[in-house]
């Protein structure tokens, strides 16, 4: 059983993190390093500042805009606070994108185990599903509170939020799991509770708003990292449970 | 739990629960270490995933 698992958990979680760099690199990359330009502030939100800079920070944002699309031509520009390169910069997000999604696998396989254990037969068409409810579970409700964060946003306490993060995790995935599997309605009614309580006593933040980028880049940004991480999780639960039935087969 | 177990092998179930959780922990743990721990090589070296996907970073 352990085997099935971490086999399951890890081909899945490789071929997950990898299209999760690849869309990463499509989508979400380009607006992390303009909002670092906003943060370290290289460029200026008009809205922040006077007006005679509108113009200035407009321009500066198309110049920027350019030069994403030519990837080997920024990089090098105006990098003072990292030493390390973009390419370095970028392995390691690939490597980090595998090591994330492959502890994503293993525990969404923890989950077909048990379910395994319960006489419930997983496939891949099971696995999408558990796969989704992994995304609302691991994304979307976290997000609900704490809207992913473009660098230079200013949050209250980490601690606070990551213990608000992991309880909500919690909740939504055994809500999830009660709607599911549950046979009840006192099931369902406590799915119900579950699946509000995090948004209910609410995420901890700060009462008004400190954000350098404009709020149309972090909009742009919020979008696309739930967007991607809905497409990479559809597919790790899909890999997972394809995987999963073709090894009961072997055993 | 166990109570739930009963038209399968028990004993068979119970090592299946075992292993899940074990897995799960695993999983975990490795989640804990690429989003949440705070070592500073840790956190710039996933500084970016942590942002691309929705991690409280900072």
């Amino acid at each position: 059983m352990i085997q099935r698992m971490l086999a399951s958990g890890l081909i899945a979680g490789i071929a997950a993190g990898l299209i999760a760099a690849l869309l990463h690199f499509a989508f979400v990359q380009s607006t992390i390093l303009l909002g670092e330009e906003y943060e370290t502030g290289a460029l200026v939100h008009f809205g922040a500042s006077g007006s005679q800079e509108a113009m200035q920070g407009h321009a500066d944002t198309e110049a920027a805009a350019v030069a994403e699309a030519a990837p080997e031509a920024d990089g090098h520009s105006h990098d003072a606070a990292g030493e390390t390169t973009s390419l370095e910069r970028n392995a390691l997000s690939v490597l980090f994108m595998v090591i994330l999604y492959v502890s994503y696998g293993l525990i969404l396989v923890a989950g077909f185990g048990i379910a395994d254990a319960f006489g419930r037969k997983i496939g891949p068409i099971e696995g999408l599903l558990w796969g989704l409810a992994g995304f609302a579970s691991f994304q979307l409700a976290p997000a609900m509170g704490l809207a992913p964060e473009l660098p230079g946003t200013l949050a209250v306490d980490l601690d606070l939020r990551q213990l608000w993060w992991w309880s909500t995790v919690a909740c939504t995935g055994t809500g999830i799991g009660l709607l599911a599997y549950g046979r009840h309605w006192a099931a369902f009614a406590l799915a119900g509770a579950l699946l509000a309580l995090p948004h209910g006593i609410g995420a901890p933040m700060h009462e008004g708003f400190y954000g350098t980028a404009p709020p149309e880049l972090g909009a742009l940004f919020a979008a696309r990292v739930l967007g991607a991480a809905l497409v990479v999780w559809a597919c790790l639960g899909w890999f997972a449970g394809a995987v999963w039935a073709r090894q009961s087969l072997w055993a | 739990m166990t109570t739930q177990t009963k038209t399968i092998d028990g004993t068979k179930a119970q090592s299946a629960l075992l292993a899940a959780l074990f897995v799960a922990v695993l999983g975990g743990a490795m989640l804990f270490l690429a989003g949440h721990a705070q070592s500073a090589t840790l956190h710039d070296a996933a500084h970016d995933v942590r942002h691309a996907t929705g991690f409280p970073c900072h």
